[in-house]
């Protein structure tokens, strides 16, 4: 199983998410923005958490238009798997890969903590390691994080199952308490919060170890 | 040849921020400001002949987001 990290000017969790897949088995290459093809045996590419172009003009918006993300969208087109998590969730919506935006918090605060989240659906390689319904604890560190879809997209996101986690005590005013959501192939997964930041039992929680165990698990059994 | 570009949350689209400015109005003492609204002014020096279709492909493709966003242009 191999999986790519891409490094933006800015992001800051990609070491952190190179050693979530590299504990759950997976083989880490990092990749420079600047490169303008993906290589091609990746199994998932991972967009990480940070400030991506220190956020400018909206987060994630100067990423989205990075050479290697034209080669990301070819990439989920072809099937491939992805994840964003925090600035790279906000840098897959401003793709158009998952639908939505982020705004500012609704309290208009950077909110650093651990919040808990429900697992809404385990129908994806990603969250076939919890139950459904699971409640897990896992931190948030965003200004941005109120996520925002429209009343008709916020039904057809719940008709579809694709809402992946939703806060237990909303945190940001995110639409629906949405924390995560997946695409319509199930395929790419896009969370503010961070499960990178507990799979150790010194991060103080290992609640994000289900996740990158389960895709490599699933990855591999394919 | 200058052009603006006002890039505003759509309407429906709650705007803590400009909510924040408005309690800090309040605060403030002036009285009777009941909505504020907060966007961002971008403006553009682009080559001569540019055409508008050009500077909207611009404003969808980066300028806005319009997911969330309306986005108005104003040569100047």
């Amino acid at each position: 199983m191999k999986a790519g990290v891409i490094v933006f000017p800015g992001s800051n969790c990609d070491r952190d998410l190179a050693v979530a897949f590299e504990r759950a088995g997976a083989q880490v290459q990092m990749i420079w923005h600047k490169e303008t093809e993906l290589p091609t045996d990746l199994d998932i590419v991972g967009v990480p958490g940070g400030f991506s172009f220190g956020d400018y003009l909206r987060c994630g918006a100067i990423a989205a238009q990075s050479p290697i993300t034209r080669s990301l969208i070819k990439h989920t087109e072809r099937g491939g798997y992805a994840i964003g998590i925090c600035n790279g969730f906000q840098v897959l919506t401003e793709t158009g890969i998952l639908p939505g935006a982020l705004m500012r918090n609704a309290n208009l605060k950077f909110i650093c903590k651990p919040v808990g989240l429900k697992v809404e659906t385990t129908e994806c390689d990603f969250l076939s390691g919890y139950a459904q319904g699971q409640e897990i604890t896992v931190p948030v560190a965003h200004h941005d994080g109120n996520y925002n879809v429209t009343d008709e997209k916020l039904a057809q996101l719940r008709d579809e199952g694709r809402i992946a986690f939703t806060y237990t005590d909303n945190p940001n005013g995110s639409t629906g308490d949405i924390a995560g959501v997946i695409s319509k192939n199930r395929r790419v997964l896009g969370m503010m919060p961070h499960p990178e930041r507990c799979v150790d039992a010194l991060h103080g929680g290992t609640d994000g170890v289900a996740m990158f165990r389960s895709l490599v698990d699933s990855v591999v059994a394919a | 040849m200058k052009v603006r570009v006002d890039v505003m949350l759509k309407t429906g689209v709650l705007d803590p921020q400009g909510e924040a400015v408005r309690h800090a109005l309040g605060n403030l003492g002036f009285e009777g400001v009941e909505k504020v609204r907060q966007g961002k002014v971008i403006e553009l020096d682009v080559a001569e002949g540019t055409s508008e279709e050009q500077i909207k492909d611009m404003c969808e493709k980066l300028l806005a987001n319009t997911v969330i966003e309306n986005y108005a242009i104003q040569v100047l």
